[in-house]
């Protein structure tokens, strides 16, 4: 017997809470993971790109004896065609490779084939690409103005979805209001910046006519189906395998349309073709987020209540609308959750989705959250000061504390503790002592400043969260199958396809505890769509909530046959019976007998069991909840230098509460990675165009993703309330680390330099915004 | 495109004789031309560290340089790390801290900190921030990076 089986014989532990060590890992520090890139190809394409934003493609002219395919080759592929039907949404389908006109820097033009990469570069290189002059439209604002030229023909204003929502009451309340309180805020582009970039290979097999795509996604399955439509081929005769994938963060959620030309080549060519991005593309072409106006006014009581909230966002979702989510991802999610934890029943808002000349956005990690979330709170904090108040009293008076919560947008809170974290955020940072602190600091030139940010994580939801946004694909419930083999090891399969999250170790240790056994013996199989059931991905903090539960429904009824057949071998009532250390013992007696023979005799012996119970030892589960609310509060201590308009982050603390946590090192791990990447958009990270769409942030050393030096230690404190809303009792918690860390770090800023009576409302808040605003104060006076 | 050359690149002890074209990098060779996949690739212009391998004792960016350069030295990769089932301090301070996520960085890291460490046993913890913002994990923050490589470095030096 091992140690651990020590730890769980009759101590009453479970597999569930622990810090188990991943299974993932020995193969990835050993060199051992197998990534795209990894993988041998006959030939290799590069894409030639397009250097103008806009215009007509005049002629493209290659080398004699290339192998370069353009949209002209590629007759009968069906466009990329996102749909939603809700918010006055206009179709715009996306060439697999432009068609007659160009419509962003970095749009594929045309696929160049050869037999190795430096090759296929080479040609590019000597691919004559004659583009007409065009008049780029790179800001959202710009693209609206009356007379801006149409970038589709199908989105008249350049507008491609407008959604509303007004509370009935909502104009009588906000003419009683004491004081109004106004954020215009901007959000820039982003990248999510993956460290591996994108990479395809796809492979015909000659015995089958089948392709196997080998892609860096996170949907695995739904590629397969977009595919399959836009090719117009039988989707059995694809198999889409996502093997390592490092990291994705919502990058790789979309349908790139590379993947498609390089499914068209394998099936021309009868052979095997790979493609891997370099960071450059992956910068320029692949996709982008977060470039947003939000306008936000906040009408209070006379006791600083919020009574009413006034929203308006610009969302420049840039050439095309992304597949599956649509543009419509970040406008209405921002529609949907502006008003964020605080009780306020009335809210006037409008969301608009902008077609500009820029790449295209889609889903990053906390989508519309962290830049709703920077607008509410900077909302708060300059609330705050209006009222003379603290910000953390502003926030005590709003935050919402009965459950459940019906929001003024139409969302159902479950139960969290919104000012449970509020309260230990602040005694960990010990605000009296920080005032103190602060004001001795700034005697001495040194500026200080505390910044908190509470907000809401919506997680798990299921299919009608997704309808409700009237998305033709609603992906939102999985399925899990789970086998005992002959040999009595334990395979699960899912449709979920995690890329670093663990849900190999987590939903091992779910099974192990459900079925008594050994998470060392069982397998989690995904990324493979012949070898997992249909299921839609690893993406929105959903997928320990829902593959989770579909895992433990699986486990339940695998549990519930082996009881039934050891009742039947054993001779004993069911109830009598518990799975524990491999076994099924009867209570009280001696009597056993080892799952690995329950399920050997499911498969050899049915006899034995008088034609009562299946053969077999597989069981399906599948989950499509409701949707489950994570909450937290973040507080970060930053020190500006007022010379340079560098901020650095001096402490950061995490107070969170993710309903029951499956293995508390996983899920503190997920929350560092957003907390860096939140403290990387608030300070650093920006895509930069200039006014003719050319991007200037083509390279690392342009675009910056934190190092080390930029990120403090983290201090982490949990709450555990269990959801009502997912059977795990667990709640999702892979975006919150990014979506409160951006308005605390800024808000931070901002109460740093409240001397000098300067508002930040932009992120990111570089040094030279910092200085900007500086400058601009002391001409001023 | 230019005539290819031979070269023998030594990885982890055993000779690889290649031919390549004088333009091939290091990282390229070490992956296409040798097999070695563990070692990857991230931006290829020397800024994100994920394709870190030791080269005569120092930790250097494979993709800044040449495969011609790289003949007649001694080149480490993640694959060289662990003896046979044993794992290396730091590749098990990884696991046990949880140093990794989706661990495409991995490799590149594993190989600063052991070339560093291996020159600078009792680094300062602050020179050891200095060296690991050298290169870029988008997954764990670097919270428990730090954490595992701190840990390794005192196993290390028993």
């Amino acid at each position: 017997m091992s140690a651990r089986d020590q730890h769980t014989k009759g101590s009453g532990l479970t597999w569930v809470g622990r810090a188990m060590r991943r299974v993932e890992d020995p193969a990835l520090v050993t060199g051992q993971g197998r990534f795209t890139a990894d993988l041998p190809a006959v030939h290799w394409v590069r894409f030639l790109r397009s250097p103008n934003a806009a215009g007509k493609i005049e002629s493209i002219k290659a080398p004699d004896g290339a192998l370069v395919i353009t949209a002209t080759d590629l007759k009968g592929v069906k466009p990329i065609l996102p749909m939603l039907h809700k918010f006055n949404y206009k179709p715009v389908g996306q060439p697999i490779l432009a068609d007659g006109e160009v419509r962003f820097v970095g749009e594929p033009v045309a696929a160049i084939v050869a037999a190795s990469e430096e090759e296929a570069e080479d040609i590019a290189d000597e691919v004559e690409l004659v583009i007409g002059d065009g008049t780029p439209l790179v800001d959202s604002l710009d693209a609206l103005k009356p007379g801006a030229p149409q970038i589709h023909k199908e989105a008249p204003g350049n507008v491609i979805l407008e959604g509303k929502i007004k509370t009935p009451d909502f104009d009588n309340v906000w003419k009683t209001a004491h004081k109004v309180i106004k954020v215009d805020a901007r959000s820039r582009r982003q990248n999510a910046t993956p460290m591996e970039a994108r990479a395809a290979h796809a492979a015909y097999d000659l015995s089958t006519g089948r392709v196997t795509l080998t892609c860096t996604t996170q949907m695995p399955h739904l590629t397969r189906t977009a595919i399959a439509d836009v090719l117009g081929m039988p989707e059995s005769d694809l198999r889409v395998i996502a093997p390592d994938v490092g990291g994705g963060f919502g990058q790789k959620m979309s349908l790139a349309s590379e993947y498609v030309v390089l499914v068209w080549l394998a099936k021309k060519l009868k052979s095997s073709v790979g493609w891997t991005e370099d960071r450059r593309e992956n910068l320029i072409a692949s996709f982008h987020s977060r470039d947003q106006y939000l306008t936000l006014e906040g009408a209070f009581d006379k006791d600083a209540k919020l009574i009413a909230l006034r929203f308006d966002i610009v969302s420049n979702i840039g050439a095309y609308s992304c597949f599956p989510t649509t543009c419509g991802v970040e406008p209405l999610m921002a529609l949907a959750e502006m008003p964020g934890p605080y009780d306020v029943r009335q809210y006037d808002a409008r969301a608009r989705g902008v077609i500009t000349n820029t790449c295209t956005m889609a889903p990053y990690r906390g989508v519309s959250r962290p830049t709703i979330t920077f607008t509410l709170e900077r909302l708060m904090d300059k609330a705050a000061r209006a009222f003379g108040l603290e910000p953390v009293d502003i926030r005590r008076k709003n935050l919402i504390d009965k459950f459940p919560y019906m929001s003024a947008a139409g969302l159902k809170f479950d139960e969290g503790t919104y000012k449970q974290t509020l309260e230990m955020a602040v005694a960990t940072i010990d605000l009296p002592a920080f005032r103190k602190r602060q004001h001795e600091a700034r005697k001495q030139g040194r500026y200080l400043g505390v910044g908190f940010a509470t907000f809401s994580e919506r997680t798990g939801y299921g299919s009608p969260a997704f309808a409700a946004r009237g998305m033709e694909i609603t992906p939102g419930w999985e399925t899990v199958h789970i086998t005992v083999d002959p040999s009595g090891f334990i395979e699960a399969r899912i449709g979920s396809s995690p890329h670093g999250q663990g849900l190999r170790t987590t939903l091992a240790q779910i099974i192990a505890d459900e079925l008594g056994v050994d998470p060392q013996m069982i397998k989690v199989i995904h990324g493979d769509t012949d070898r997992a059931p249909y299921g839609w991905g690893t993406f929105a903090s959903r997928s320990l909530v829902i593959s989770g539960g579909a895992t433990l429904i699986a486990a339940r009824k695998v549990r519930a046959k082996l009881i039934k057949l050891a009742s039947h071998l054993l001779e004993a009532a069911p109830e009598d019976i518990v799975l524990e250390q491999g076994h099924a013992n009867v209570t009280g007696t001696d009597r056993s007998v080892s799952i690995a023979k329950l399920a050997r005799e499911a498969y050899t012996q049915t006899h034995r069991f008088g034609g009562e119970i299946e053969p077999g030892m597989t069981e399906a589960g599948t989950y499509d909840p409701p949707g489950t609310f994570s909450n937290a509060c973040h507080a970060a201590i930053v020190e500006v230098d007022i010379e340079t308009g560098r901020a650095t982050v001096e402490k950061f603390v995490v107070a969170e509460d993710a309903g029951k946590i499956i293995n508390p090192m996983i899920a503190d791990g997920q929350v560092h990675g957003g907390v860096a990447q939140g403290i990387g958009n608030a300070l650093l990270e920006e895509i930069i165009y200039d006014d003719q769409g050319a991007p200037l942030t083509a390279t690392l050393a342009d675009f910056l993703p934190p190092t080390a030096h930029e990120i403090p230690p983290i201090e982490m404190h949990h709450i555990e309330t269990d959801s009502t809303e997912s059977i795990t009792k667990a709640k999702g918690l892979g975006e919150g680390g990014l979506i409160g860390a951006p308005a605390a770090v800024i808000n931070a800023i901002n109460d740093a330099l409240s001397p000098f009576n300067i508002v930040i409302d932009e992120m990111p808040a570089t040094p030279q915004r910092v200085r900007a605003a500086l400058r601009k104060a002391e001409s001023a006076t | 495109m230019s005539e290819k050359i031979e070269l023998t690149l030594n990885i982890n002890g055993r000779d690889h004789a290649i031919k390549v074209e004088p333009r091939r990098t290091l990282a390229d060779a070490i992956r296409e031309d040798c097999g070695q996949t563990g070692t990857h690739i991230g931006c290829e212009h020397g800024v994100c560290g994920a394709c870190t391998v030791i080269v005569d004792g120092a930790p250097v960016r494979s993709c800044l340089m040449f495969a011609g350069q790289a003949e007649g030295k001694t080149i480490r990769t993640v694959e060289g790390l662990a003896k046979g089932d044993d794992l290396h301090p730091m590749q098990q301070a990884f696991i046990d801290h949880h140093g990794l996520q989706c661990g495409f960085c991995t490799p590149g890291f594993l190989m600063l900190a052991v070339g560093v460490l291996e020159r600078e046993p009792n680094i300062s913890d602050e020179d050891l921030i200095d060296v690991l913002s050298s290169n870029l994990c988008r997954c764990t923050g670097y919270q428990n990076i730090i954490k595992a490589v701190r840990a390794a470095a005192q196993e290390m030096r028993k």
